[in-house]
């Protein structure tokens, strides 16, 4: 699985690509350093999804909630109140914990489907929240414009400064999977009635796993922020949440950075594909069929078994 | 150690366990027996809280534990190896005792620090003991049926049980195995002074191990006595050694 992401023999190869990712900005046009830095958002989200979903087993079906939540969150204290932007940064990802913590308290009573179907009703909640509450959230048409310090102004200082934290975020997430902690989600997906049995309590750890990726969602929805310098309802609308677990799908559910890769190709696809059709889904729903039939690890679980040689089983228990 | 008194649970109005009875003492090797449906799976799971009864009583080292959930029967002492292979098949051998060792140590909700820096010894000693210690790095879910039954056990030993509960522990296995496992059994009596509570459909297995034997029909108990008191019981032979099954 992500056995190696970090050890010697796979440093070169990432310290390679980090330093290619440093000095892009010099010298592609702005509009690419603004795709890759949404690429970096997105992949963000993608991978405090797959924390739930690839690594614990989780139908959390509607994480986008929590995504937008952060950048509601963010948004809000930085144009409706005075405080200082370092307390909306934190408050951002912290919101969309406790949102985690909420939601997820009620959700893990429930199994599989019902835990999935039980997030996108609580979860379009708050969308109707932020879509009806026009005095606050500006309603569908969202709030735009919101002023950013001087560090983050450009698009170049904005990408370098989403870059290092979600180097950072990659670190704490990798740190997380190989814990203890980490070690007993994956169990738990694996078979929670088997974790239950070895004295796990198996709600309590998915609970703690919920907050924790919502946490990470709310980065992402800041950093969001960052990028776009506006929030819309579409940022928590369930739609959204399908195409981000697509990305996990995508790219290898069971692999370490697997939906960065997924995040990568479905930004690329919407932005590349979507400019000369609206029907750029279509293409998406087809690459989808294809990868259930010949891809069920996604791609990067792929290559990985393919390189290593190693069985990776069936994907489609969880 | 245990006592089971008078369990009732049913299914439907179908009753599974219809008033069953067992007393396990330290130490000892205790099985279950009965014809196929007598309840034997559906008492285990009772007793490691995979199904709350309707009445009657268990009670583990002077505590009534009905009821609870599994983890928490787990944390008091009690370890279930299942009778359908039920590990972590994605995971490494060595990985599926180490959930087990982790929960036991306390150490699941450690962030940051590597698993591995947690009682991977004892992970080692364990695979040892069972002889998967070469297997340690196989995904459990390629292993033979027969090492996944090892497997099986060697997870349920992670939690450093008092009491250790085996539901059909040879089912399936062959004839080498099934002598393997039964070597096992008894080294983990004598030799970790574990008590062992186990059903099996091997009656030859059954009468050569067990200390005691309790036999079951119709979700009932019939007696639980030594294997020549039972060997000999008119009920039994009638019930279950002579005939139906």
């Amino acid at each position: 699985m992500s056995k190696g992401f970090f050890g010697l023999k796979s440093f070169i190869p990432v310290a390679g690509f980090l330093i290619i990712l440093l000095i892009l900005p010099g010298i592609i046009p702005r509009f690419y350093t603004y795709i890759l830095t949404l690429i970096f958002v997105t992949g963000l989200l993608a991978m405090s999804l797959n924390l739930v979903v690839g690594h614990g087993g989780l139908f959390q079906f509607h994480h986008c909630a929590f995504y937008g939540v952060g950048a509601y969150a963010f948004a809000l204290i930085l144009t409706k109140t005075s405080l200082p932007t370092w307390v909306a940064f934190v408050a951002g990802p912290l919101m969309a914990a406790t949102v985690g913590l909420i939601i997820g308290w009620l959700c893990v009573r429930l199994n599989k489907l019902y835990f999935g179907m039980l997030q996108i009703a609580l979860g379009s909640l708050i969308w109707a929240v932020a879509f009806r509450w026009y005095s606050l959230t500006g309603g569908d048409d969202g709030i735009h414009g919101i002023p950013m310090p001087a560090l983050l102004d450009s698009i170049n200082s904005a990408y370098y400064f989403i870059l290092i934290l979600l180097l950072i975020c990659l670190i704490v997430l990798y740190l997380i999977l190989k814990s203890p902690f980490g070690l007993t989600l994956r169990a738990i997906r694996d078979n929670p009635e088997r974790c239950e049995t070895v004295g796990v309590n198996v709600k309590l750890h998915k609970l703690a796993a919920i907050v924790i990726a919502t946490f990470f969602a709310g980065i992402a929805g800041t950093l969001f922020v960052v990028v776009e310098r506006s929030v819309f309802p579409d940022l928590l609308f369930w739609v959204f949440s399908l195409e981000v677990f697509i990305m996990c799908l995508l790219g290898g559910w069971f692999t370490f950075p697997g939906p960065i890769l997924g995040a990568a190709m479905m930004v690329s696809l919407r932005t590349f594909v979507g400019a000369y059709t609206e029907y750029w889904t279509l293409i998406v729903g087809v690459i989808l069929i294809l990868l259930i039939f010949f891809l069920p690890e996604g791609v990067l679980g792929y290559l990985i078994r393919k390189s290593k040689g190693l069985r990776v089983g069936s994907a489609g228990e969880g | 150690m245990l006592r089971v008194e008078s369990l009732q649970k049913s299914f439907d109005g179908f009753m599974a366990v219809n008033g069953a009875d067992l007393v396990v003492e330290k130490g000892e090797i205790v099985a279950v027996i009965g014809p196929n449906g007598a309840g034997k799976t559906t008492l285990f799971k009772l007793i490691t809280g995979h199904l709350r009864p309707e009445k009657g009583g268990i009670i583990f080292k002077g505590d009534s534990i009905a009821g609870l959930p599994p983890y928490q029967i787990c944390r008091r002492g009690i370890s279930l190896s299942f009778q359908v292979v039920n590990v972590f098949n994605r995971m490494t051998v060595s990985e599926n005792v180490h959930v087990a060792v982790l929960s036991h140590i306390k150490k699941t909700s450690k962030l940051f620090l590597p698993a591995r820096n947690h009682g991977m010894r004892k992970v080692r000693d364990i695979l040892a003991n069972v002889g998967l210690i070469d297997e340690s790095d196989r995904v459990s879910g390629s292993l033979s049926h027969g090492d996944q039954k090892i497997l099986e056990i060697a997870v349920a030993l992670g939690n450093d049980p008092e009491l250790l509960i085996l539901d059909e522990p040879t089912a399936g296995m062959s004839p080498e195995e099934t002598a393997v496992t039964i070597g096992l059994i008894n080294r983990l009596t004598s030799e970790m002074g574990l008590t062992i509570l186990f059903c099996e459909h091997d009656m030859e297995l059954v009468f050569s191990i067990a200390h005691k034997i309790m036999v079951m029909q119709q979700g009932r108990s019939i007696i639980q006595a030594g294997p020549d008191e039972v060997k000999n019981n008119r009920q039994v032979q009638d019930a279950y050694l002579g005939g139906a099954d």
